[in-house]
C-alpha cells in the first residue's frame, strides 16, 4: 500500500503482499524510513513511545511522544486532604515511592512551618527507607538496561536483589510498592521489631552482590561495546536540557542535591558524590553502580542510630492538630489501626474520638501560600511545587519529575547514532513513565 | 503549629465555605461552618535577608520596571515578573555572572480564577549551582488574554514544561517551537488542571451504555 502525501510518497506496511512492496520501495531512491518504537515495547520502559526516522540503519530524528500514562494525580490531590495526597503521590514514580513522598511532605511542612519540628527519629527513617529504594531503583535500571541488551543474567540477579530490598519495605512498612509510609509531620509507623536485624542482614549480603554484578558487567566486552561512547550528552547539553542526576554525575559535576543543599539531614552523614566524566551510556552505569555502594553506606549510619541514639524516639511531630491519630501497627495481613488507640477513642474519651474523626475526614488546614521542596530521587531532582490556599486540601500541587525533565534528552542522546543505541541511550535515562505522565 | 513565621490572614474576604470547599464532586461533605479566607497579596520589603538581597541587587538596577513586587516567604524568594519583559530577565538570571541560574527546574501553571485580570500564572524554579541558590520567578496573565512569552530560547528544558503548562492551563506561550498538548490526547477539550474544569469531568462509555461522570454520580448535599 502507498499513498502519495505532501511530504512525498508513504509505504504502509499494513498485512499486504510483501513482494509487491519489496518491489514499489526498490523503485523509489528514497532511502527514509519512519519507525514506530512503542508504546507498547519491551525495551521502552513501560509506555514511551518513540518516533525514529532512520536512513539505513542511522538515526536522524528521534521524536519522543509521552501522555499513555497520564492518570491525572496532581488533578486528584485537590480533591483529597494533605494527608490523603501522599498515596497518590506514591504511585507517580513507581519505582522510588519513597522519594515522591519525601518530596511532598517535605512540601507540605514548609507551608505549615514545622520543618524543623520533624523528629530526628523520624528523618533517620526516611533517609533509611528512600536509600534502601535508591538501591532497588538502581538495581531496576541495571538489571532491565542488561535485559535489553540481550543479557539476561544481570536481568536475574538485579531482580534477585531487589526483591531483597522489597522485602525489607514490606518488613518495614507494610506493602512492597505504594506504600505512603512518609506522612506530613513524620512517617506512619516506626521501624517493627526486627527490622534493625534484617536490614542488618542485608547490609552483609549487598556489598557481595553489588561485586557480582560488577564482576559480570564493568569489563564484559559485549556490554562495554554497546555502552561507551554511546549516546553521548555532555554538561553543557545536560545544564541546557536541565538534565540531573546519575547523567549529569556522569558527565562531570558533582550535583547532587544530598550534599550541596541537604535535607532531612544529610548532611550529618558521610557518603561520597560518585561522578564520572565519560558522558556516555557506561559512565551512567558506574555512577549507579557506585551510588548504590554509596547507599550502603548510609543505610549502616541511619541504622547505627536508629538502633543507638534515636532508639524510642518519637516518629511523628508531637502537635496533635497535625500528625495522624491513630497508632499503627504491623497486622498480619499488612497495617492496621493498633488495638490499644481504638480502645482509647472508642471505650474512654469522646474528645480523642472527635479529635480523630475530624483530622481524618477533614484533616488539618495549611496556611495559604506556596512552597517547593525538593529531593535527590534516583533519576535526578524531584521537586514538588506546593500551593495552599488556607484550606484542608491543596490548592495545587505540580511535581517537576527528573523523567520527564531528562527524557527530553532522547532526540539530542540518539540522533545521529545508531538505531540499536537508541535503546542503550533510553535505558541509561533510566525514565519511568509513571514519574514522567503523572 | 505555630503562627510566628506565617503571614497573617484578614478577616475578609472570605474564600470559600463549607467542610472541604468542594462542591463538585461526590464528598463526605457536611457542616458548612468551615470558613477559608483568601490569602492576603503579598508583598516584601527589604532587607529580604539570606542572599536574596544579593539577588534583588543583581537583578534590579536593569529591571526595576519588570518586577511587580517581591515575596519572601517561608525562606524562598519570589520575583513577580511582568509577562512582556520576561524573555529578558530570564536571559539575565542565567547569563549575569552575580545571578547565573544555570538551571531551570521548569514550569508550573496555577490557576487562581478570583484573581481578575490575572487568573492564569506561570511559575519557574531557578536554581544556581555556581552560588547554590534558588529563586522563584512568577508571571501572570489575564484569562482573556492567556498569552505569555516564550523562554525556550533561554532555557530550552522549558520545551516540554511549557507544552505540559499549556496543555493542563491553557495557557499559550507565544514563540515556542511546537506548542502542542503533551499529556492528553491531541483532540481533547478543556484544560483539565483549570479550576473550572471538573475532577473526573467526561461520561465513560461501556458496552453502549453511558456512565456519567463521576462528579455527577451522586451528591450528599
Amino acid at each position: 500500500m502507498s499513498t502519495t502525501e505532501t511530504e512525498g510518497r508513504i509505504y504502509d506496511v499494513a498485512g499486504q503482499d510483501w513482494d509487491e512492496l519489496v518491489k514499489t520501495v526498490s523503485e523509489s531512491a528514497d532511502e527514509r524510513l519512519v519507525v514506530n518504537m512503542g508504546p507498547q515495547h519491551p525495551s521502552t520502559h513501560g509506555v514511551l513511545r518513540l518516533v525514529l526516522t532512520l536512513d539505513g540503519e542511522t538515526v536522524t530524528e528521534a521524536r519522543t511522544v509521552i501522555g499513555y500514562l497520564h492518570t491525572g494525580i496532581e488533578k486528584n490531590m485537590e480533591y483529597r486532604t494533605w494527608t490523603q495526597g501522599v498515596t497518590f503521590v506514591t504511585r507517580m514514580d513507581y519505582l522510588a515511592p519513597i522519594f515522591n513522598e519525601t518530596a511532598y511532605c517535605m512540601g507540605v511542612e514548609k507551608l505549615l512551618g514545622i520543618t524543623d519540628r520533624i523528629p530526628d527519629r523520624a528523618q533517620a527513617i526516611r533517609v533509611l527507607t528512600m536509600e534502601l529504594t535508591r538501591i532497588s531503583s538502581h538495581l531496576v535500571a541495571i538489571a532491565t538496561f542488561g535485559m535489553e541488551l540481550g543479557a539476561t543474567t544481570p536481568m536475574l540477579f538485579g531482580f534477585r536483589e531487589r526483591e531483597m530490598v522489597l522485602d525489607l519495605m514490606e518488613y518495614i512498612t507494610g506493602l512492597r510498592m505504594n506504600m505512603a509510609y512518609v506522612r506530613p509531620g513524620g512517617v506512619s509507623v516506626d521501624l517493627p521489631a526486627g527490622a534493625v536485624d534484617k536490614i542488618g542482614e542485608f547490609l552483609k549480603i549487598m556489598p557481595g552482590r553489588i561485586k557480582e554484578m560488577r564482576k559480570l558487567l564493568d569489563a564484559n566486552p559485549v556490554y562495554t561495546r554497546r555502552t561507551k561512547d554511546v549516546a553521548y550528552l555532555d554538561l553543557t547539553g545536560c545544564m541546557a536540557l536541565g538534565v540531573t542526576g546519575p547523567m549529569l554525575r556522569a558527565a562531570g559535576l558533582p550535583w547532587d542535591l544530598r550534599k550541596s543543599q541537604p535535607y532531612c539531614g544529610y548532611e550529618t552523614y558521610e557518603f561520597e558524590v560518585p561522578t564520572q566524566n565519560t558522558c556516555d551510556v557506561y559512565g551512567r552505569y558506574l555512577v549507579r553502580v557506585a551510588e548504590m555502594e554509596e547507599s550502603l553506606k548510609i543505610i549502616e549510619q541511619a541504622l547505627d542510630r536508629l538502633s543507638g541514639p534515636l532508639k524510642g524516639g518519637p516518629v511523628m511531630i508531637d502537635d496533635k492538630k497535625i500528625g495522624w491519630p491513630s497508632q499503627l501497627a504491623l497486622g498480619p495481613d499488612g497495617l492496621g489501626n493498633s488495638p490499644d488507640h481504638i480502645a482509647h477513642i472508642m471505650g474512654s474519651s469522646m474528645e480523642a474520638l472527635i479529635h480523630h474523626f475530624k483530622l481524618v475526614t477533614e484533616g488539618f488546614r495549611v496556611p495559604a501560600g506556596q512552597a517547593y521542596a525538593s529531593v535527590e530521587s534516583p533519576r535526578g531532582e524531584l521537586g514538588a511545587h506546593v500551593v495552599s490556599d488556607g484550606g484542608t486540601r491543596p490548592y495545587r500541587v505540580h511535581f517537576r519529575d527528573p523523567s520527564f525533565t531528562n527524557l527530553q534528552a532522547v532526540p539530542a542522546t540518539c540522533e545521529g547514532g545508531m538505531v540499536a543505541d537508541v535503546i542503550s541511550a533510553v535505558a541509561s535515562i533510566d525514565p519511568v513513565m509513571g514519574g514522567v505522565d503523572r | 503549629m505555630t503562627t510566628e513565621n506565617l503571614p497573617g490572614l484578614p478577616e475578609e474576604p472570605v474564600a470559600r465555605r463549607g467542610m472541604f470547599g468542594v462542591k463538585d464532586s461526590g464528598d463526605t461533605s457536611g457542616y458548612n461552618r468551615l470558613v477559608v479566607r483568601r490569602p492576603p497579596k503579598l508583598s516584601s520589603s527589604r532587607p529580604y535577608g539570606s542572599y536574596f538581597d544579593e539577588v534583588a541587587d543583581a537583578l534590579e538596577p536593569a529591571f526595576a520596571d519588570a518586577i511587580e513586587r517581591v515575596v519572601v516567604d517561608r525562606g524562598e524568594i519570589t520575583f513577580h515578573v511582568r509577562r512582556e519583559r520576561l524573555p529578558e530577565v530570564m536571559r539575565h538570571l542565567r547569563d549575569d555572572a552575580a545571578l547565573r541560574f544555570e538551571l531551570s527546574l521548569g514550569v508550573s501553571g496555577v490557576h487562581y480564577p478570583e484573581e481578575t485580570g490575572a487568573e492564569l500564572h506561570a511559575v519557574y524554579h531557578l536554581c544556581s549551582i555556581t552560588h547554590n541558590r534558588r529563586i522563584r520567578v512568577e508571571v501572570s496573565c489575564p484569562d482573556a488574554d492567556p498569552h505569555i512569552p516564550s523562554t525556550v530560547q533561554v532555557y530550552p528544558t522549558h520545551d516540554w514544561h511549557e507544552r505540559e503548562t499549556y496543555d493542563f492551563f491553557g495557557i499559550v506561550f507565544d514563540g515556542h517551537p511546537a506548542l502542542t498538548r503533551i499529556e492528553m490526547p491531541d483532540d481533547w477539550e478543556g484544560h483539565p488542571q483549570r479550576k473550572d474544569y471538573p475532577l473526573g469531568g467526561i461520561p465513560v462509555e461501556y458496552r453502549g451504555a453511558e456512565v456519567p461522570a463521576p462528579d455527577r454520580r451522586r451528591s450528599y448535599s
